[in-house]
């Protein structure tokens, strides 16, 4: 055994070996799953002959979502009626609760919330059931049966889960606005005529509308290419697949949320 | 039938001068082997010399450092995707961990192919099913999820997925593993019978020597990156090789390292009693 020569300047030689190397990886991994995503992307026009396999994942990735999405509406709705009703009842202004409520869920907590739930119902799921494939040798059984995975069992996938999002966005919105609703008119007393009249005057389709549904297509694409690659890309072994999971919801989460700012400082940042 | 049109005396594989890593360990040093038309060739070798490996160099699945393979005339590392999957439909694999779709049955494993190359009927699919069932002896079993398989019994349905699109050769990675005497006959008499009926090619990986030998034509004995012996189960029995021998005879003591590459024994334990002595962890 060789001893090794300490001079001062060992340990920061070895921080900046350890930082290049992460570095690297990181880009690696950038660049695996970018070439990961046009795979996908042209293996979705072949889905036309296989709607089957989209259909049933839309299942499994959007209806069994549903739930989640519905109760968690509700309540995100019935608190902001609550909250709402309570700052705007000091400046005399609760007809407005409605639009508080609506413009609310429409621009940011529709999209956004359910992105967030949908990282972790849907893409956590994707990510093991991928990873799963990968170290039972599924996968690889599949490309020696002259069967591409990525078209097969990626593409569908995300296909899914990019048309899934959105419908889900929107039914999170709608029903948070029966929750504020139901807490506001119903409990509160707001004016029922109002609660809709205000609202339906001053949620703009394409300034409001619009743009939450652009924000949600853009979640869909990014959380379901990140559990897609995480699942396709993990060291196949169940702790590689439990941790792919891990970074899935981590990750995606951190995305929905960071790429929500950038969207909004676009869309509304002109005012 | 295309690759009928084709049978000659060229084998149908010709590995030369293979070379592969993984990593710092050297799987393939050198290799070369010739896997002739329409017979049964068995590969055999110590646990982790890279027979599997080696399936997988020639399904494509891995890229060699140096050296060629032709399939059937192909050069598999250089075809492109299309072409590769082109090949890959004249191949059947059978994988040592029998990587069954878990989500679907046994019915629809074995249709799986079918479906997805063929345009056939649904009644056409499911005779064909069913024959491909009943040759492994599981047409009974074909409603059961592939949870619900002995290994065993997930390996014969792997078998019958794999002979699914009646393919010109098939790789087998370890079949007999897992099966009792009675299946282990049928398997050997199966994949006899495929060989000879259908003029398959053949090339088995096993550990059963005693088997493998009674139904291959030629053997390869691969042991630390090389070819050590090759030939007819006759040449191999007179042969003069020790590795060889002790192979074919299943002996602990010999040439053939029983154990995976290491530092000295009695040093290791030593650096372990030092630690000890210092206190340190292991
Ligand atoms: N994914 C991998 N990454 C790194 N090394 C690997 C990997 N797969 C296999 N190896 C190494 O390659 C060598 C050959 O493995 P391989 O699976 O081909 O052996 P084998 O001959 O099929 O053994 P067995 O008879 O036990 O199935 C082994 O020593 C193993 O350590
Ligand atoms: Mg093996």
């Amino acid at each position: 055994m060789s001893e090794k020569k300490h001079s001062p300047l060992t340990p920061l030689l070895d921080w900046l070996q350890q930082l290049g190397r992460f570095c690297l990886g990181f880009f690696e991994r950038l660049g695996r799953g970018h070439l990961l995503l046009f795979h996908i992307v042209s293996g979705i026009p072949g889905l036309a002959f296989k709607w089957r396999l989209v259909v049933f994942q839309l299942y499994s990735v959007g209806v069994l979502s549903l739930l989640i999405i519905v109760v968690s509406g509700l309540f995100v709705g019935m608190v902001l009626g609550l909250q709402g009703y309570n700052t705007l009842v000091d400046f005399g202004a609760e007809e407005s609760l409605g639009t508080f409520v609506a413009l609310t869920l429409v621009r940011e907590l529709g999209p956004v919330v359910s992105a967030l739930l949908f990282a972790g119902r849907a893409g956590s799921s994707l990510t093991a059931e991928i990873g799963l494939m990968k170290a039972t040798e599924q996968l690889s059984g599949m490309e020696m049966m002259a069967v591409n995975p990525v078209k097969r069992i990626l593409a569908p996938r995300f296909l899914a889960g990019v048309l899934s999002l959105p419908l889900l966005a929107a039914i999170f919105s709608a029903i948070g606005v029966m929750g504020g609703y139901f807490v506001g008119v119903d409990l509160l007393g707001v004016d029922d005529g109002a609660y809709w009249s205000q609202m339906q005057a001053k949620v703009d389709l394409h300034d409001d509308i619009y743009n939450g549904v652009i924000k949600s297509i853009v979640f869909g694409i990014v959380v379901t290419w990140i559990a897609v690659f995480e699942g396709y890309d993990c060291t196949p072994t169940s702790e590689g697949v439990s941790r792919a999971t891990t970074r899935t919801v981590v990750h995606a989460s951190l995305a929905v949320l960071g790429l929500d700012f950038v969207l909004t400082a676009l869309m509304f940042g002109e005012g | 039938m295309t690759y009928m049109s084709n049978v000659n005396d060229k084998p149908l594989i010709e590995i030369r001068d293979l070379h592969f890593k993984r990593g710092e360990q050297v799987i393939f040093d050198g290799v070369d082997i010739d896997i002739p038309r329409g017979k049964i060739t068995a590969i055999m070798g110590p646990s982790g010399t890279g027979k599997t490996t080696l399936l997988r160099l020639i399904g494509g699945q891995l890229r060699p450092d140096a050296g060629t393979i032709l399939v059937d005339g192909q050069e598999v590392a250089a075809l492109s995707t299309r072409e590769l999957y082109q090949l890959r439909k004249r191949m059947g694999m059978l994988f040592q961990s029998g990587a069954l779709l878990t989500d679907i049955n046994v019915y629809e494993n074995v249709a799986f192919p079918l479906r997805e190359h063929t345009e056939l009927s649904e009644s056409m699919i499911r005779s064909l099913v069913l024959v491909k069932l009943e040759a492994v002896g599981l047409r009974g079993a074909r409603h059961l999820m592939p949870s619900e398989l002995s290994g065993g019994m997930a390996r014969r349905v792997a078998l019958a997925r794999a002979i699914a699109l009646d393919p010109m050769m098939i790789l087998y990675d370890e079949p007999f593993t897992g099966q009792d005497p009675i299946s282990m006959g049928v398997l050997l008499e199966l994949i006899h019978t495929l060989n000879n009926a259908l003029g398959l090619t053949s090339i088995v990986v096993s550990h059963d020597v005693k088997e493998t030998i009674t139904i291959s034509d030629h053997i390869y004995l691969l042991s630390n990156g090389k070819v050590i012996a090759h030939g007819s189960p006759d040449e191999l029995e007179k042969s003069p090789s020790d590795w060889a021998q002790q192979f074919l005879q299943g002996l602990a003591d010999g040439p053939v390292p029983f154990h995976y590459a290491a530092n000295d024994y009695a040093e290791d334990l030593l650096v372990t009693m030092g630690k000890h002595m210092k206190g340190g962890a292991v």
